[in-house]
Formats: structure tokens, sequence, C-alpha cells
């Protein structure tokens, strides 16, 4: 029996694993991969709660983990196309160089 | 429960015996047991492959108006062991520049992409590789993921032009076509109340579903097609247009891995029509006949669904060698503009025939299910009907308007 | 160690290990493909959770489309095949204590909740979770407005992915 806590724990780790790349990358790109990092850890996170909760035959856990995939979808689309558009106006995706809106 | 019965439990309760016997604790022994079923049906699936190479060589020749390879034993069966042997012991080469571990990856994945659909796949009600996985329909688009994933590592990892152009519209013509295959997959999962195949086997019993959705099974053919890559949607393997798109730069075992995975791609598809539509491993009925009540053993159902399996990849094959090769723009758009519209129609209409029509007699049902989907597909034809008019007509104004001004 | 642990503990440093690699790889290409094994590994994730259904449209709809929309990015935002310059910013350094920051005090939040060491409970009999999920996801007493919601945000995203990066020759 694989406790609670070790599932939580490795979504805590992906999740951090995420977050260093968002904070650490240059490519826009990149950064968005570990966005993608973090929404699965959440997502692990909530069928975990699913399945370890009091009452199995309530789906709700399941339903919200079908919503954040919709959501991440959503997400990445957006987030990829305006990645492209960017490029083609500034021929960069580095976030640093990204900076006219700077004082 | 004999053998003739039950093969697969009867031969696992025996190997189990004997391991067990030798002194193996039961899990290893159950893992182990698991390993050589898996083994079996791959080894099974390999050498069917083979033979589909030599059936693919002969049937194309004969569309063609001649005979095919002859000359290697009698019919040329020897023919595809020849081949093999010939990509075995050519050279193993890595294009410079190119990535090496993607590129040795991806025939790897291709191939196994197409192998894992048989775990899902009921040979028999009691011989299926995982024991009733009630969502079976949705896994065949999981799978179809990886192959798409396959194809486009090929692509990229050549450092060739040609193949990452290949890949890229071998991979927007899949992702496309996905969207119709997998609202064609919805509807018998309407009719039979399950995404699992073997219910929807079992729920086929009075009459096949494509009695009860011909369009639909329609629609999953020419979605299966592009899905493969075969003609006429091959705009990325085109062999005049393209070098051999993605394949360009593979040549020897990883070439055969992609070509004989895409046959048996191509069969395994036929299967999944035999099941959708037309029955799956059941006889028409016949088997529940009291008196051919013998026709129940799961040899005679294995026969039956890899016939139906071969029926659908002969179908596949004779599109193929009939019809001309389709621009990439003109798929994407055919895809786009109609035949995503038309498949979520239809999925709305048969779902609503089916709530409507749920109670009633079972020739009622049909005949309701049968007609609206005849007068969705009519629907359908006419209104391409008259954009094609639309079409044409602009393009002969624009060439009257070309010559006029030739002149 | 359970045969069951064992595998989580397999299938956890798998998909860790993956995700280390998405955000360390300097070749953006290996970087996507890098993604694509750390989500197999939490499509094996889930089924490990028996939550099956979850396990494929993981894999459809992560691996299946948003990896390959990845790849595609990757591939239409560079000038030349290979990747320039670093691919860390100047505060990496900052942003690895963060991050590091961040798990332990997750990882001490844990500690105080008393529910941590929680064993599943056996899942019913014929308990039908895909009956179940659709039954919650289309009820009116269940979750039928989020999923409304849900679709009409796909069909906002995808107008507006579209918008954004149309070309117009």
């Amino acid at each position: 029996m694989v406790p609670l806590s070790w599932y939580l724990i490795f979504a805590a780790a992906l999740f951090s694993i995420g977050l260093f790349g968002v904070l650490s990358r240059r490519n826009a790109v990149a950064i968005l991969l570990g966005i993608e990092l973090m929404l699965n850890s959440v997502n692990i996170n909530l069928a975990a709660f699913w399945r370890y909760g009091e009452d199995v035959t309530q789906m709700t856990g399941q339903v919200f983990a079908i919503i954040v995939f919709a959501v991440a979808a959503a997400e990445v689309a957006v987030g990829l196309a305006l990645v492209i558009s960017v490029y083609r106006r500034r021929n960069t995706v580095v976030a640093d160089e990204i900076n006219m809106m700077k004082w | 429960m004999s053998f003739w019965t039950d093969p697969l439990k009867v031969t696992s309760d025996w190997l189990l015996g004997i391991f067990t016997g030798w002194g193996m604790p039961e899990i290893v022994a159950q893992i182990l047991i698991g390993f050589l079923g898996i083994f079996l049906l791959v080894a099974l699936l390999m050498v069917l492959d083979i033979f589909l190479v030599w059936i693919e060589r002969k049937v194309v020749a004969r569309f063609q108006d001649r005979i095919g390879p002859n000359r290697l034993g009698p019919w040329g069966l020897i023919q595809p062991f020849a081949d093999i042997i010939k990509l075995i012991i050519k050279e193993d080469t890595t294009p410079g520049g190119a990535d090496r571990v993607v590129y040795n990856i991806a025939p790897m994945l291709s191939m196994m992409s197409v192998l894992i659909l048989w775990a899902v796949i009921p040979l028999a009600p009691q011989i299926i590789g995982v024991e009733d996985l009630n969502i079976g329909a949705l896994y065949i688009i999981a799978a179809g993921a990886i192959g798409t994933l396959s194809i486009i590592m090929a692509g990229w990892s050549s450092n060739n032009k040609f193949a990452l152009i290949g890949a890229f519209r071998q991979v927007a013509v899949m992702v496309s076509f996905e969207i119709p295959m997998l609202t064609m997959l919805l509807i018998p999962t309407i009719f039979a109340g399950s995404m699992g195949f073997n219910a929807i086997i079992q729920a086929q019993y009075p009459l096949p579903f494509f009695l009860f959705a011909p369009l639909a099974a329609v629609i999953f053919l020419i979605a299966a097609i592009a899905e493969l890559g075969r003609a006429p949607f091959d705009m990325a393997e085109g062999e005049s247009e393209l070098v051999a798109g993605f394949n360009t730069e593979y040549s020897g075992m990883k070439f055969g891995m992609f070509y004989a995975g895409e046959l048996l791609h191509a069969f395994t598809f036929g299967g999944f029509m035999g099941i959708l539509f037309f029955g799956g491993y059941g006889l028409f009925g016949l088997e529940k006949i009291p008196a051919l009540a013998w026709l129940n053993s799961p040899f005679i159902h294995i026969f039956v669904l890899l016939a139906k399996a071969m029926f659908g990849y002969w179908i596949i094959m004779w599109i193929k060698y009939t019809l001309m090769r389709i621009r990439i723009d003109h798929m994407l758009a055919f895809n786009w503009k109609f035949l995503t519209p038309l498949s979520f129609v239809l999925l709305m209409v048969t779902a609503l025939m089916n709530a409507l029509l749920k109670g009633s007699a079972l020739w009622v049902y049909t005949l309701g299910m049968f007609l609206s989907n005849v007068v969705l597909g009519w629907i359908a034809l006419e209104v391409a009907r008259v954009y094609s008019r639309r079409e044409r007509a602009k393009v002969e104004g624009l060439k009257s308007v070309a010559e006029a001004a030739q002149h | 160690m359970t045969g069951e642990q064992i595998i989580f503990l397999l299938v956890a440093l798998f998909t860790l290990g993956s995700g280390l690699m998405v955000v360390i790889s300097r070749n953006l290409i290996h970087a996507a493909l890098w993604l694509v094994s750390a989500l197999f590994g939490v499509a094996v994730t889930y089924a490990l959770l028996s939550a099956a259904f979850l396990a494929v449209v993981q894999v459809v709809v992560y691996i299946g489309a948003i990896a390959i929309l990845f790849i595609f990015a990757v591939m239409l935002t560079r000038k030349d095949m290979r990747d320039q310059g670093p691919q860390m910013n100047a505060n990496w350094w900052f942003g690895a204590i963060l991050s590091v920051a961040v798990f332990a005090g997750l990882f001490f939040l844990l500690q105080g909740w008393s529910g941590l060491a929680g064993t599943a409970s056996a899942i019913p009999a014929g308990f039908d979770a895909i009956g179940e999920l659709g039954d919650a996801l289309t009820s009116p007493n269940g979750y039928v407005l989020p999923f409304e919601v849900a679709s009409v945000l796909l069909v906002a995203a995808l107008v507006g992915a579209v918008y954004v990066s149309f070309n117009r020759k």
C-alpha cells in the first residue's frame, strides 16, 4: 500500500522542478515547458486526493483533473501562438530580449 | 474448462504450476507468464506481418495487371523472407549531423505504437491482452498519439529538409484526422453503452453496427486511412514529391520497421473496422444457434476476427491502389471543412435518435438509424456538390480569362 | 516493500529524472522529448491510482497534442537547427534556491497535516468509474456547469490562438 504522503511529496518535487524551469530558462518555449510540469504535478495531487479520500465514489477529484487538462491545453495553445507571433515580430524568443515595454 | 474452450487460462495455470513447482514465488511466476504471453503475441504478429508484405505485393500486382513476385518459392511466398534478410544485412548507418539517440529510437517507437494496439483487441471473448479494458476505444487514440510522436522524431532527427517537411505534413494530417476518428469511435460506444471492445462486440449480437451507422463506418475508414498515412493521403511519403518523406534517411532494418509497422498498422485498423462495425469475432449471430454451438470455440473466433481484419485490410489496399494522391492543403481542408463538422453532426443525430428510439422494436430502431445516416450522408454530399460546383466555376472563370488574355 | 511501492518508486524516479532533464537540457528538442517521457510517467502514476480514464486522456491530450505543439513551436521559433547562446538566464542560482525552498516549505506544510499517512480505501466491486465520471460531468447535480464553461474556454482559446498567429499575406 502506497501511503498518500508519497504521492504528495512526488507532486511537490515535480512542482519545484517545474518552478525551477520557469525561473531559470531564457527561452520562452522552455518556460512554458516548466509550466506544463507544474500543471501535471497539480493533477497528480488531485487524482491522489480522489483516490485516498473517504468516499471513492465521489468523482470530484477526477472531474477537477479533467478540467485542468482542458485549461492546460487551452493555455499551451494560446501561449505558443503568442510566442510564435512574438518571434515573427521581434525575431527572438529569448525572454530577456522581449523588453520593449521597459523603461 | 478444457484447452479447447479456454486455452489461455489453462496454459497459464499449467505454467504457474510448473514455475511454482520449481520454487519461484508466485508473483514472479505470474510476471514471467505475462511476459511469455506478450512474447508469443508479438512473435505471431511479426510472422503475420511478413505475410502481409507478401499479400501487399501480390495484391498491388494484380491491381496493376501483373503477377507480382513469383520466383522465390511457390507463388513467391519466400520473397518476404528474402527481403528481411536483405534489410538485416544492410549497413546500419546514421547520417552525419543527425541526432543519434532520437534517430534510432524513432523506428522503435513507431513499431511499438502498433504492437501495443493488440493489447486491447479481443481475439476471442476469453483471449484478450488486457482483461476487458473499459476504455479500449480511447486507448487506440492514445497509441496513435505515440505513433505521431515517432514520425516527428524521425523527421527532425534526420537533419534533412525533405524529411522534415514530410514529417510536418504527415503529423498535421494525423493530428487533424484524429478528430473525426475519435468522434466515430463514440458511435459504437453509444450503441453498446461502453467503450470496452468486448462489450461492443457482445452488443452487436443481433445486428452488426454498420447497419445502424453506415456513414460512421465510412467516415471511420477515411479517417483511419489518413491516420495510417496510406494513399490517397500519403502526401508525406509521396515518392515523386518528397523523396520518401520522413523515411528519407532511413535504410536497412530501421526502414523495415517503418514499412512493416505501416502494413501491420493497416491490418490492425482493418481489425478495428471489423470489431467496431462488423461484429468482431462473432459470426453474425450464427454461433448463438443451438445447433451450431460448436462455433463458440475460441479458435473459430480468432479465425473469424483475422478474416474480418484481412477483409478490412483488403478494402484499404483496394482504395490505396485505385485513387490518386490528394494535395496536402486539400487534405486538411477536406478534414476541417467537411469531415469534422459532418462527424459532429452525425454524433449528435445518432445520440438523438438513440435517445428517441431506445425502447422501440429492433426493426424500428434499425430503420430509424439507417435512414438518418443515409439522409445525413445525402445532405453532406449535396453540400459538397454545391461547393465543388462553385469552386469549379471559379477555376473555369479564371481559365477563360487567362485564355482570353493570351489571344 | 510491497510490489506496488517498488513500482511507484521506479515511476516517480523516472518522472522526476525526466522533469529534471526537461529544465536542464540545452537542446530544446531534447527538452520537449524529455517532457514527453515525464508526461508518460505521470500517465503511469494515474494508472497506479486506478484512474484509468485520466491515464489514457493524459496520453491523448498531453503527449498526442500538447507535446507535439511544443515540438512544432520549438522548430518554428529558431533561426537554424542549432540552439544558440546559454540556455539558463543570469539568475538561475536564485531560481534553484527558490525552488528548493518551495519544496522544503511544501514538505513541512504536509508534515503538519494529520491525514498524511492515509491508505487508500478499496474501490467497491463493480464500480463503474467511467459511468460515474460521465454522470458527474453531465448531470445538473454534478459538474455540468464547469464542463460547459471549459468547452467555451477551449473555443475561445482556439479562436484566439488562430487569430494571434494568423499570417496575413
